[in-house]
């Protein structure tokens, strides 16, 4: 059971402030939606919450069944869908999702893989170049990166981005089964998408 | 607290193959530095011309060629991350310690494979033998993993920055001058063959500072890596 | 504060046997001064990575602006005597030897520094930076000595300063050591002074 807290959360770079105070508990089964126009911080924060960047005061927490983790612990409880969050080119998503897997202390399972692929609409190109993928496939092949280690916490920065129809639906029907098992967080321009998450911050104001 | 030892050295294996087998299908940094260090042997060789030099000119022409080989394409290993955008993926994944050990293992590996191919061209084409054998193999090797860890330190450095090129031999020469002059003069010794407890002295100041600058690499690295 | 910096900088030109010597009490306190800013800085730096407070890593790099400009004036000075001496600019004995790396190493510094621009990085980086080079100065001191191994030895300065100091130059020496220092201290708070300084009127600005 991961519960995530954060405190008082501001950040700035230089002179110029993206947001202060910033606060949210997030528990098994509740969601976040983070929204605001381009530039309102929405990716700053949520690379705040995924621990790739340090918040410029105020703390996020990570709690598994109420012992304290780092954030060096708590790698495969994270899964992060992003633009900035790219894999590498000039492998095979397998090579890529093998490589995931082993990092993350899980040993890489075939069929699982599969199974994820196929989910996504990726049938059968386990063993292309990423390279090779449109930009479509790739963001279809990020979310079974970031869902096969089965995270307790997922996060999404624009989840349909270069996504079709079909690609969109598949999304929210994973977005919804997140938001009841685990804990989902999204951040998105899409009016619309903003009813993943029960609690909202709007990052406009001010 | 060995399982987590063990799974950090894990890891920076898992690192390690990684990026041995990004760069088996790219080939650039193998590419950038065999072509450089070919390049700048032939121009010297070519303009020295089929003279005799003395051992220093041999040893201080060998450690320039291999220093600045090294700085054609050791910042490879981290400035790809950030060119491709994977660093930030990287990050999701493992903490510093392994990414740092993983890419400085990829770096030794890559400068020794340049030494397979160049020292024994370099001796050839500039008519240069060495008398105590011994003595050069562990000066070539301490020196080298010892550019391998100033590169792969600074490297890490200049991947944040702009103008990552020329920054990173500005950055680099400094820390490499101990590696350097070290390495000089013990290999001068050995081509001219005598004085082992002379060159003594010089491998245990290359092999102390070594064992400095990749603990405190180590140390320092993850207020480089972390945002 | 003023007063004292300035009598200790007049007290050299008072006195000295030989008139080149004379540079010796403006030189040596010059490379003084760099090393003891590098230090400085290097301290600063490592604090500012344990505290991550910005105004460590304002003392750091005023250390180090303040270390390059002495850094140069010795290198200068230490030219300039040695044409007097040995008639040559320059030659890479160990002691201008290292005056020269000391200078590669704060440009290295400042060049990281030009390179970033986001502040809290750039002070990250340039703290790191500063460490790693603080880290190589006692091999380079052990190590410099032999780059010249294999050639002529050249009068090293250290036979200067077996000459026997009389007592007179002795007390000028350490005067002039102690006015440089405290003459670094006092430019190195004032630098401090300016910049915070500033940032209170560009808070006051900003606001308007």
């Amino acid at each position: 059971m991961i519960e995530l807290k954060a405190h008082n959360l501001s950040k700035n770079f230089n002179e110029r402030i993206v947001f202060k105070n910033i606060n949210f508990e997030l528990s098994r089964g509740t969601s976040l939606a983070i929204t605001g126009h381009n530039g309102s911080g929405k990716t700053t924060l949520v690379k705040i919450i995924s621990g790739l960047i340090s918040p410029s005061s105020g703390s996020v927490e990570f709690t598994a069944d109420l012992v304290k983790k780092a954030y060096n612990e708590i790698y495969k409880y994270i899964g992060l869908v992003g633009p900035y969050i790219q894999l590498y080119n000039s492998l095979s998503a397998w090579e890529n999702l093998i490589f995931f897997s082993r990092m993350r202390g899980i040993t890489p399972d075939k069929e699982k893989i599969r199974t994820f692929m196929d989910k996504l609409g990726l049938r059968g190109r386990e063993l292309d170049d990423v390279r090779s993928y449109s930009s479509g496939m790739m963001q279809r092949l990020k979310y079974v990166t970031a869902l096969l280690h089965e995270p307790e916490v997922f996060i999404v920065d624009e989840p349909t981005s270069n996504l079709d129809a079909a690609g969109s639906q598949i999304v929210y029907d994973i977005l919804e089964k997140q938001k009841k098992d685990k804990i989902l967080i999204v951040a998105t321009n899409e009016a619309e998408e903003s009813r993943f998450g029960e609690q909202i911050i709007n990052l406009t104001s001010e | 607290m060995a399982s987590k030892l063990l799974t950090l050295l894990q890891n920076s294996v898992f690192i390690f193959i990684k990026d041995v087998r990004l760069e088996f299908r790219t080939r650039y940094a193998v590419n950038a530095m065999i072509l450089f260090a070919i390049t700048t042997l032939t121009a010297i060789s070519f303009s020295l011309g089929p003279v005799r030099l003395d051992p220093n000119l041999v040893s201080s022409l060998l450690w320039i060629l291999l220093f600045f080989s090294s700085m054609s394409s050791l910042s490879h290993i981290f400035v790809r991350e950030e060119e491709q955008q994977t660093s930030d993926t990287l990050r999701l994944i493992s903490g510093p310690i392994p990414i740092f050990l993983g890419k400085w293992l990829f770096n030794v590996v890559l400068i020794l494979c340049l030494e397979i191919i160049i020292v024994p061209l370099f001796f050839i084409l500039l008519n240069a033998s060495v008398q105590g054998m011994s003595i050069f193999i562990v000066v070539l090797i301490l020196g080298s993993i010892g550019l391998a860890t100033v590169s792969t330190v600074i490297a890490a450095i200049i991947s944040q920055a702009s103008v990552k090129g020329a920054l990173f031999a500005v950055l680099a020469f400094p820390i490499s001058l101990p590696i350097l002059i070290s390495s000089i003069n013990g290999t001068r010794l050995s081509i001219e063959g005598n004085n082992f407890s002379e060159s003594m002295d010089y491998i245990q100041a290359l092999f102390s500072f070594l064992v400095v600058i990749f603990t405190v690499s180590l140390l320092v690295f993850e207020f480089i890596w972390k945002k | 504060m003023l007063v004292i910096v300035g009598a200790f900088l007049f007290t050299p030109t008072a006195e000295g046997l030989g008139e080149s010597t004379r540079i010796l009490y403006f030189h040596v306190p010059c490379a003084w001064v760099a090393a003891l800013a590098f230090l400085v800085s290097a301290m600063y730096s490592i604090i500012y990575l344990k505290k991550q407070n910005a105004i460590y890593d304002m003392w750091a790099s005023s250390s180090a602006e303040i270390g390059m400009v002495f850094t140069v004036l010795a290198t200068i000075t230490g030219s300039i005597w040695a044409k007097a001496i040995w008639h040559s600019y320059w030659n890479w004995d160990p002691r201008e030897t290292s005056i020269f790396i000391l200078l590669l190493i704060y440009a290295a510094y400042f060049a990281l520094r030009s390179a970033v621009d986001d502040n809290e990085q750039k002070a990250r980086l340039s703290a790191v930076y500063s460490i790693i080079a603080f880290v190589t100065v006692p091999f380079l001191i052990f190590v410099v000595p032999r780059i010249l191994e294999s050639l002529h030895p050249d009068p090293l300065i250290n036979t200067e300063g077996k000459i026997n100091m009389n007592s007179k130059m002795l007390v000028v020496f350490l005067g002039s050591l102690t006015g440089f220092t405290f003459l670094y201290y006092w430019i190195l708070k004032l630098k401090i002074g300016s910049y915070q300084l500033a940032g209170v009127i560009q808070k006051k600005l900003g606001k308007d």
